[in-house]
């Protein structure tokens, strides 16, 4: 049967299969080779010699340190906010039927599905006209629009699936509000939201245009990488800066992954 | 007596849709009460009014004289066997019957004890360690019935409880049900749309339709005098008969109801009795049911079975106890 499981696919497929995933990751396996290579003006193929000279230099140079806690900072309370306003969106949204519900849920979900570019000149222009300085907070409440609508997604589908009468089946067993929420609620939207909120925190520690437009003097680490690859110094540091990044973004959307992958979309992964 | 539940002229509206219509309702203590309907009749919306998930619109709720105005569902001693059960899927069994103590803070020894004797009143001991996921509809609707008898009710709603059931258990249930509410002495209030339920279960049933309630009474009341032509209808699919029928052979002028086993069928052309022609015969194995039609009245009489059966097409005679011919009196 077509259909059959084991079936084997055609080889050409096979083929074809392979060459995608080679293309999408052999560039990230460059950067990690480059992050321990010798040259440090430019990037030579192949490396003229290996060293892991450049984990301890990077290790010392405090404009790394700076740029990644404030990389952590700006991800950490976008993600907290997110957490917060998303999951009440979602319960809303779910929730309760009114006039204009899909209408808001679209408005919800349109920062992610706007370019990032829209987003950023955007607030840019609205933080100007209303005379808020560039700051820390201008750059969490950028990253935050996005952020919110990882976790709706997530906690909306979750929603869907717990049906509305077990509210009433524990108010209904004499547990008041809070205690529904502590008991049946959390327990029920929990790995959903933790995979919403470390998506929202992956988001938001690599995003670069929407924290240009935000951002005062601020580097959050994406933007100083980007300074850093028009700088002819020290060259491998970027490198080793973006595998550091590779790491700390893929293990919180694997982790995600595994938390939800029995039916729910982790919406906005591809962002 | 304090009836455990009373309805004084209580409405509850959806914007324009009047979900139930200024119902008067008293259920006795200790009753097991039946609201049957068809779907959207109102008989849900009145059980969740019970249960405080509704507010009425106008009118007052009292619960064993304790006015239910204002009190939300938590506050109430009242719990509701859910028609889709409604168990917790993240606790398992235990915790699930024990919810209900556990919020209330009675100490973990005691609400497991006390959760164990209520699962075994189910006839599910043992199962405590169990995920709802991992049981049988049959058994999760056991462990809801459970859930909400560990918390000692004075008022049990139940909502459809055996409508996801297959026949057989449903049988089943309906006895245990009944046995139970017998043993604890629990009013029960359950909501149904099937009749036969409805009928062989409760102490008394009020049928509603539109949101209004048709008529109360004991099952005998509701199947052998139904008060109006919905109620005949809904109930057992008798034969309503219209006034100028019932003329002829009670003398009033007005809407009739007769039951389809109250009608005798003789095979003759002429006779002392009503003429009709057989339109056709289907065979419900301990009956057969043959359709009638008594010089255009359409009627349905229902014969033991292995009883001798004319063909379709053939004239018969029908004769009934006049008796059995029931004048409705809630029908103009």
């Amino acid at each position: 049967m077509r259909s059959d499981r084991s079936a084997s696919a055609p080889l050409g497929l096979k083929i074809a299969a392979a060459a995608g995933l080679l293309f999408l990751h052999v560039p990230l396996l460059l950067i990690f080779v480059y992050a321990f290579t010798t040259e440090e003006k430019s990037y030579q193929w192949p490396p003229p010699g290996l060293t892991v000279k450049w984990l301890a230099v990077t290790w010392a140079r405090p404009d790394v340190w700076q740029a990644l806690t404030l990389s952590v900072q700006v991800a950490a309370i976008s993600t907290a906010i997110a957490l917060l306003l998303g999951t009440l969106c979602a319960a809303a949204i779910s929730g309760t039927r009114f006039f204009g519900r899909e209408v808001i849920s679209l408005l919800v979900i349109l920062p992610i599905a706007l370019p990032g570019i829209i987003t950023g000149i955007a607030l840019r222009s609205a933080f100007s006209l209303a005379e808020i300085p560039f700051s820390f907070w201008t750059i969490v409440l950028g990253h935050a629009t996005f952020c919110v609508v990882v976790v709706y997604n997530n906690a909306v589908a979750r929603f869907r699936r717990t049906s509305g009468s077990l509210v009433e089946a524990s108010m209904d067993l004499g547990a008041n509000g809070f205690q529904t929420f502590r008991y049946v609620i959390l327990p029920n939207i929990g790995t959903a939201l933790l995979a919403g909120g470390m998506l929202a925190f992956a988001l938001s520690f690599d995003e670069v245009i929407v924290t240009t437009f935000t951002a005062g003097q601020q580097q959050t680490l994406p933007i100083w990488m980007l300074e850093e690859l028009v700088r002819p110094r020290q060259r491998p540091v970027t490198n080793v800066v973006a595998m550091v990044v590779v790491l700390v973004t893929l293990l919180p959307i694997l982790a995600a992954y595994y938390l939800t992958r029995d039916g729910d979309q982790v919406a906005g992964a591809g962002k | 007596m304090t009836p455990a539940v009373s309805f004084q002229k209580v409405s509850r509206h959806f914007g324009a849709v009047r979900a139930v219509d200024a119902v008067d309702l008293e259920i006795r203590p200790g009753e097991f009460f039946a609201m049957l309907g068809p779907s959207g009749s109102g008989k849900t919306t009145c059980l969740r009014l019970i249960a405080g998930f509704e507010q009425p619109t106008a009118g007052h709720i009292e619960i064993f004289g304790e006015s239910a105005d204002g009190v939300p569902p938590y506050r109430r001693n009242v719990n509701t066997v859910f028609q889709d059960y409604a168990l917790f899927p993240h606790l398992n069994v235990i915790d699930n019957v024990a919810y209900g103590l556990m919020v209330k803070g009675v100490g973990k020894a005691e609400r497991r004890r006390a959760a164990e004797e209520a699962l075994k009143l189910v006839q599910l001991p043992g199962y405590g360690a169990r995920r709802p996921g991992q049981l049988s509809g049959g058994q999760r609707q056991r462990v809801a019935l459970a859930r909400a008898l560990v918390n000692k009710p004075k008022v049990l709603l139940l909502d459809e409880p055996l409508g996801a059931l297959d026949l057989k258990l449903r049988e089943n249930m309906q006895e245990e049900l009944k046995s139970l509410q017998k043993a604890l002495g629990i009013t029960f209030v359950f909501v149904t749309h099937d009749q036969g339920e409805a009928l062989s279960m409760a102490d008394r049933v009020a049928v509603f339709n539109d949101g209004r309630i048709m008529q109360i009474g004991t099952p005998e009341e509701i199947y052998q005098r139904p008060a109006s032509r919905f109620v005949a209808d809904f109930v057992g699919s008798s034969n309503v008969l219209p006034p100028d029928f019932v003329l002829r052979y009670s003398g009033q002028r007005r809407w009739g109801s007769l039951r389809p086993e109250a009608i005798r069928i003789q095979r003759a052309a002429v006779g002392d009795g009503v003429p009709a022609t057989i339109v056709s015969t289907s065979y419900l194995g301990a009956t057969t049911r043959v359709a009638l039609d008594a010089g255009g009245q359409r009627l349905n009489a229902i014969v033991p079975a292995g009883s001798p059966l004319p063909e379709a097409g053939e004239a018969v005679v029908l004769t009934f106890n006049r008796e059995h011919l029931h004048v409705m009196e809630g029908e103009a």
